[in-house]
C-alpha cells in the first residue's frame, strides 16, 4: 500500500525562539531549521511499514517555501521513496494546509496518511484532524502503536486518561505521538542517494486550493516573566518558606 | 452571539475541564449551550444542566456516540453549530481530537489553546512551547476555539438550571470503531485539576522510586506528574506527562524533582503559582523558573521532605 507522510519545516526544538522586536511574528533569522519532531516519527513509522513489507511506496510531502525541500530530502534520506513539494511563500494556516493535503491525497490515493500530532512552532494540533474531515477519512490521533491487518488499522492513542485503541477502515490518517517509535538517523550514503530521488513541485494554484488566511496575527509578545526566585539551603528552610512565606502547604 | 460547547464526559459525569471552558465562554458573552453526545448519557446531561451559566443542554444519546469517536461526533456538532457564532471545547485530548474536524466541516479556522479573550473576534494563545503569546483575530463567521483550562477559573458545577433538549439526528460515519482502553485509576486528584503537583524526571532512575513522590503527594493531597524522559523510559505511564505535548498544569504549588527544565517541560508548568525545584545540578535550567530551589540529591531530600510534612 501507498503511504503519504506530511513533514513540516520548523525551528529546531532546541532553539528558544523569540518574538521579533516589532511583535509581528517569531524571529527566525539565523535559527536552525529541522523536520518537526513529530513528523520525523511519522517518517520513521512509514519506513518501518515499508521494511515490514506492508507499505510499497512512501511519499513525503511538505508545504511551504523552497527551503522545505531540505526537509523532504531528509525524509528521502530516511527512506521515503519520492517527494512532493507544494510551493507557496504565503503564510499558510492549518485549514489551508489540510486543503492542500486533501488535493494531494486525491491525486495520490494513499491508503495511509502519517502526520505529526502537532507542529512545535504553532502548536496547533489541527491539520491531521482537518484533513480527516475534508477527505472523509477516519483518524487515529496521538498514536503510540499502529497495527495494519485485514484492510484495517488498529491505532492505540495516548489520551488524557491513559490509552485507547480504535479500529479504522483504510484509507486512514494517523497522527503520531512521542512513544510511537524512535526515529533513526540518516546515514551519509543515504543522504547522497536521497539527492537523486524524484521530487515533484506543485503549487496551490495547480491544486486549485484557496489558501487565503482566516486568522490575522495582531501581535506576538513574550510571555509574562516570572519574578526571580531564591535558593534554599535545606529541606527545613524549604518547608518553612512554603508554610509561612508562600502559604501553599 | 450564541456559543456551543462540546461537553466532555464519560456518559456518567461531566469532566471538570468543561467548567473552565464555560468560564471562557462567559468572557466572550452570549447564550451558552452544552452539547452532550454519548450513549446512556442521561446522568451526564443532568449534571450539565446544573452548571452555572449554561442556558441549554442538547443531548444526543445514541450508540454511535458511545466513545465520542471524532468521525461521528464532528458530523453531529458541525450540523448543530450552524446556528451558533462560537464553537468551543476544552483543549484536552478529546477536544483536540474532535474540534478541528468540526472546524474543517464548517470551513473555518480553529484557534488552539485559547488563554485570553481580547474581544469578540480576537483571542490570545501560546505558540512555540509558550515562548510567545500570539494575539489573533478571526474573520470567520463561526469561531472555533479550544480552551486552555488553566487560563480560566472554573464556573460552579451547581446552581444552573438549563433546559434540556434531545437531538434525534444519528451520524454514524461507519469508518471507525472503539476496540478498548486502559485507563489509569488513582485515588489522587487529577493532574490538571490538582492544587499541588509533584513531578519526577529522569533523575528518579526508575518507576519504583516514584513511590517517594507518591508518599509526599499523599500527605499534601497532590497529584503526581512526570517529565517526558520519565515516561519514555517507562518509569510511569503517558498520562502523567507534563509539558508542551503533554498536560498543561498551573497548580498553586508545583514541585519538580530530578527534572532539568527543558523548554518543552516548562511549557506545561511555568504558569504555576509557586514552583519548587529539587535538583543536584545547581545549573539546571529549572532553577530559573523556581521560586524556591534546593540543590540536593533527591534521594536524601525527598524522604526528608516527607518526614517534615
Ligand atoms: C517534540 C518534543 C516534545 C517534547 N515534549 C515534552 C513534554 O511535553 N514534556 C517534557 O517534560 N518534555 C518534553 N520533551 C523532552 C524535553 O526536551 C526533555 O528532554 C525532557 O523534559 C527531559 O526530562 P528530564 O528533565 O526528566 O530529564 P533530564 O533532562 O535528563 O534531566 C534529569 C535531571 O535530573 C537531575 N538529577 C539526576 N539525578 C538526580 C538526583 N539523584 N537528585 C537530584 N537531581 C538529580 C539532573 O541533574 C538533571 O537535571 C519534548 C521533546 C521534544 C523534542
Ligand atoms: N506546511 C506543512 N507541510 C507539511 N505538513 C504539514 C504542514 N503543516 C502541518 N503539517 C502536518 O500536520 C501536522 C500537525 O500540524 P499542526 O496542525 O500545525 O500542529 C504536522 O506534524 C505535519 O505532519
Amino acid at each position: 500500500m501507498k503511504v503519504l507522510v506530511a513533514v513540516k519545516r520548523v525551528a529546531d526544538y532546541n532553539v528558544k525562539v523569540r518574538p521579533k522586536a516589532d511583535g509581528t511574528g517569531a524571529d527566525l533569522n539565523n535559527v536552525k531549521m529541522a523536520i518537526n519532531p513529530f513528523c520525523e516519527i511519522a517518517v520513521e513509522e512509514a519506513v518501518r511499514l515499508k521494511e515490514k513489507g506492508i507499505a510499497t511506496e512512501v511519499v513525503a510531502v511538505s508545504i511551504g517555501d523552497k527551503a522545505c525541500q531540505e526537509q523532504i530530502r531528509t525524509a528521502l534520506a530516511l527512506g521515503a521513496d519520492r517527494g512532493i513539494h507544494v510551493e507557496s511563500s504565503e503564510t499558510l494556516q492549518p485549514l489551508a494546509i489540510a486543503k492542500l493535503l486533501k488535493a494531494v491525497v486525491d491525486k495520490e490515493q494513499p491508503e495511509l496518511v502519517l502526520m505529526g500530532k502537532q507542529a512545535i512552532d504553532g502548536d496547533n494540533n489541527q491539520t491531521g484532524q482537518m484533513l480527516g474531515a475534508l477527505a472523509n477519512m477516519p483518524q487515529g490521533t496521538f498514536a503510540s502503536e499502529v497495527n495494519i491487518a485485514d484492510g484495517k488499522v488498529a491505532v492505540t492513542r495516548e489520551i488524557d486518561g491513559g490509552l485507547q485503541t480504535l479500529s479504522l477502515t483504510l484509507p486512514a490518517i494517523v497522527t503520531t505521538d512521542l512513544r510511537l517509535n524512535e526515529p533513526r538517523y540518516a546515514k551519509l550514503p543515504n543522504i547522497m542517494k536521497a539527492k537523486k530521488k524524484p521530487l515533484d513541485v506543485l503549487t496551490p494554484e495547480e491544486l486549485a486550493v484557496d489558501v487565503a488566511p482566516r486568522l490575522t496575527t495582531v501581535k506576538v509578545e513574550p510571555p509574562a516573566e516570572r519574578a526571580a526566585g531564591i535558593k534554599v539551603e535545606s529541606v527545613a528552610e524549604l518547608v518553612d518558606k512554603l508554610k509561612n512565606e508562600a502559604k501553599v502547604i | 452571539m450564541s456559543i456551543l460547547i462540546l461537553a466532555e464526559h464519560d456518559n456518567a459525569s461531566i469532566n471538570a475541564a468543561t467548567l473552565n471552558t464555560v468560564a471562557c465562554a462567559q468572557q466572550i458573552g452570549g447564550d451558552i449551550t452544552l452539547l452532550v453526545a454519548g450513549a446512556d448519557c442521561g446522568a451526564a446531561a443532568e449534571q450539565a444542566a446544573k452548571i452555572n451559566g449554561v442556558a441549554k443542554v442538547l443531548v444526543a444519546d445514541n450508540a454511535a456516540y458511545a466513545h465520542q469517536l471524532a468521525e461521528n461526533v464532528s458530523l453531529l456538532m458541525a450540523e448543530v453549530a450552524k446556528d451558533y457564532g462560537y464553537v468551543l471545547a476544552a483543549a484536552t485530548t478529546t477536544g483536540k481530537n474532535i474540534l478541528p474536524r468540526v472546524a474543517a466541516l464548517l470551513d473555518v479556522a480553529q484557534i488552539s489553546d485559547v488563554t485570553g479573550v481580547v474581544s469578540a473576534d480576537t483571542f490570545k494563545h501560546p505558540i512555540y512551547a509558550g515562548n510567545m503569546i500570539e494575539t489573533v483575530q478571526s474573520a470567520d463567521a463561526i469561531k472555533v476555539l479550544t480552551v486552555r483550562g488553566t487560563a480560566f477559573d472554573a464556573v460552579a458545577a451547581e446552581g444552573g438550571s438549563a433546559s434540556v433538549e434531545s437531538l434525534s439526528a444519528v451520524h454514524d460515519a461507519g469508518i471507525s470503531s472503539f476496540v478498548g482502553e486502559e485507563l489509569a485509576v488513582s485515588d489522587r486528584p487529577e493532574l490538571t485539576a490538582a492544587s499541588i503537583v509533584i513531578s519526577g524526571g529522569r533523575g528518579m532512575q526508575n518507576g519504583e522510586n516514584f513511590a517517594l513522590l507518591e508518599s509526599v503527594a499523599d500527605k499534601l493531597g497532590a497529584a503526581v506528574g512526570a517529565s517526558r524522559a520519565a515516561v519514555d523510559a517507562g518509569f510511569v505511564p503517558n498520562d502523567m506527562q507534563v509539558g508542551q505535548t503533554g498536560k498543561i498544569v498551573a497548580p498553586n504549588l508545583y514541585i519538580a524533582v530530578g527534572i532539568s527544565g527543558a523548554i518543552q517541560h516548562l511549557a506545561g508548568m511555568k504558569d504555576s503559582k509557586v514552583i519548587v525545584a529539587i535538583n543536584k545540578d545547581e545549573d539546571a535550567p529549572i532553577f530559573q523558573v523556581a521560586d524556591y530551589g534546593l540543590v540536593a540529591d533527591l534521594f536524601e531530600a525527598v524522604p526528608e521532605l516527607n518526614n517534615a510534612l
